[in-house]
């Protein structure tokens, strides 16, 4: 399998920064899945061929990394923290408007249209700016309901 | 937006570049970048590795391990080459500091690499950073390309005839990767399992060869430590305790931030006059000083000196920097639920103290909040996070356990209020106040 002439460039540039083959199977596994939307059996079976490990290996070590998924998400993947810091300013009640918002159940299943998913998501790095969530890479800090309620119409009018 | 704080009690040293542009690199030169990787280079390793013990820096990730130190440890003489790592996988609960060096100083960083590397006889350094952090990966991964483009790096870096790669590396989401020797595994390509202690990374580490792992900000801080003198930056701090550090200050501030302190500043100061005291007029009730992982404090316990030494002589530990501020309409079980939760979710699972002893405490923990806990239960929370410490590969059982000994032990009236399927009193229950009142 081929992935993408960027993707391929981005393997060739990576490859020889190590001294084994399957080092950059971590950060490659997350670029691969920002192309396909999620890792496919094709692309494992690939990934392991690179690698010279097993296809079961590459899936062993794609369960231990909690951004690294197996099936798709929406095109926008709303990660909501509710750890501590976001706890104490009302991560929880953003994660509640958000999944009322978006009609979705947390951490499992897209809305119809194939746009947002949910996850309830640990420290992401926004404490002081707390509370926070990531759209995709996007961090979005500060967040009201009605903050939210703006951020979550424009990803769907861009979508 | 991680929007920049001030406040004239700051001593800015590693943040003294922040939201002056010194990502790009003309900009950074501008500001006094990479004039201290050349004096490195003429002080050589013995004298770079003096002036960093002379600095009294320590560890700015959690554990505050003497730099100069682990630095020193590395042998002289190695088969296989020599790695420097830097550990950007800042995931401590209330921690986002390295996040800002990252955004607004990148090339400290590199910086920082490139001096420990010749300290060390590496030629080849990692930055590792969170997969969550994309935007700053974008902007090191074009900060390593125009230090190459300017021949700082690569072969015969400054015309020294000294050669150094360094490499940008990205994770995928997982805390416990943080952790010194999980992070080699996950650069390696593995599941982020820890290694057993010892041989230390500075012996044994990337590939089996000896490896210096430091946290970004205790990378970006060497060049200006090396620009300044180590004498200098160990006396803006305490004896043993150099210099000033990164506290991320969250909870119930006003004023929260990131702010540059010397290390021996106090911390009730810290909470009451740098951060503006607590917010929508409530009173504090608690603080966990240096992160999820440290023993909490409460408000009778913060006229403390913010150093290493000093927070462990009260019980807890400086850690992360992440100071994690609890006001009195807080529930500390349901403070301390979340706490574990997080634990249980990012154990790696390979230890089984800490694999079913999180998953213990999190069930326990979930059950008890919900008004389902027992007398019996308060004790044996505190009897079985006692029996997870020190037992662990990693000291992420241990960061698991000793919150849980510290909410215990200082909030036991909290806990006991929620015995007897009694609801929690912080919470609003209106089907249960919905109820009549029943006389009996």
């Amino acid at each position: 399998m081929k992935f993408s002439d960027q993707l391929e460039a981005r393997f060739s540039e990576m490859n020889p920064h190590y001294p084994t083959k399957r080092s950059l199977l971590v950060p490659f596994l997350l670029y691969i899945q920002d192309e396909l939307g999620y890792i496919t059996d094709e692309a494992i079976d690939e990934m392991a061929l690179r690698c010279e490990i097993t296809p079961l290996e590459v899936r062993n070590v794609i369960s231990y990394y909690s951004m690294l998924r197996t099936r798709p998400a929406g095109k926008y993947n709303v990660q909501v923290c509710t750890n501590i810091c976001c706890l104490l300013r009302g991560g929880e009640e953003m994660l509640e408007h958000v999944k009322q918002k978006l009609g979705v159940p947390v951490n499992k299943g897209i809305t119809p249209d194939g746009v947002f998913s949910v996850e309830e998501v640990e420290c992401i790095g926004a404490c002081s700016w707390a509370p926070a969530m990531q759209v995709n890479y996007d961090f979005h800090e500060n967040l009201t309901e009605e903050k939210i309620d703006q951020i979550l119409d424009e990803y769907r009018a861009k979508a | 937006m991680a929007y920049l704080v001030s406040h004239p009690d700051e001593v800015k040293v590693v943040s003294s570049r922040f939201g002056k542009g010194a990502a790009n690199i003309e900009r950074y030169i501008e500001l006094d970048g990479y004039k201290a990787v050349r004096k490195a280079l003429e002080m050589g390793a013995d004298g770079v590795i003096n002036e960093m013990k002379t600095s009294n820096l320590r560890g700015r990730g959690g554990a505050g391990f003497p730099t100069g130190m682990k630095w020193s440890f590395v042998p002289k003489e190695s088969a296989k080459p020599k790695y420097v790592l830097c550990n950007g996988d800042e995931s401590e609960p209330g921690t986002c500091k390295d996040r800002l060096i990252f955004e607004h100083d990148p090339h400290a960083v590199i910086e920082g690499v490139m001096i420990a590397a010749i300290a060390v006889g590496s030629h080849k350094g990692y930055i590792y950073i969170r997969g969550e952090y994309r935007y700053l990966s974008e902007i090191m991964q074009k900060a390593i390309a125009d230090a190459y483009a300017k021949g700082f790096l690569g072969e015969n870096i400054f015309g020294s005839g000294y050669d150094l790669d360094i490499y940008w590396h990205g994770g995928a989401g997982a805390y416990e990767v943080g952790e010194e020797s999980a992070l080699m595994e996950s650069l390696e390509g593995k599941r982020g399992v820890p290694r057993i202690r010892p041989p230390f990374p500075a012996v044994v580490g990337l590939w089996g060869g000896p490896t210096v792992i430091n946290n970004a900000e205790t990378l970006a801080t060497v060049p200006h430590i090396i620009l300044m003198g180590g004498q200098k930056y160990a006396d803006i701090g305490t004896p043993r305790n150099g210099g000033t550090r990164l506290f991320c200050m969250s909870g119930h501030v006003e004023k929260p931030g990131v702010y540059e302190l010397p290390l021996g500043y106090n911390l009730k100061k810290l909470i009451y006059e740098v951060s503006g005291g607590i917010a929508n007029g409530n009173k504090l009730k608690a603080v966990v000083p240096g992160g999820s992982s440290v023993p909490c404090l409460t408000a009778d316990e913060i006229d403390v000196a913010l150093d290493f030494d000093s927070m462990m002589k009260a019980g807890t530990f400086l850690g992360s920097g992440g100071v994690v501020v609890i006001d009195d309409k807080t529930c500390i079980v349901k403070f301390a639920l979340r706490t574990i939760q997080f634990y249980r979710h990012e154990s790696c699972g390979w230890c089984i103290p800490c694999r079913e002893g999180t998953d213990w405490l999190q069930k326990t923990m979930k059950r008890f909040h919900a008004g389902g806990g027992l007398a019996r239960d308060i004790d044996n929370i505190r009897y079985l996070s006692e029996n997870m410490l020190g037992r662990t590969f990693c000291p992420l059982g241990d960061a698991a356990a000793m919150p849980m000994i510290g909410f215990v032990k200082k909030f036991r009236d909290e806990f006991e209020a929620h015995l007897e399927g009694r609801p929690c009193p912080y919470e609003e229950h209106p089907a249960i106040s919905a109820l009549p009142v029943l006389s009996h």
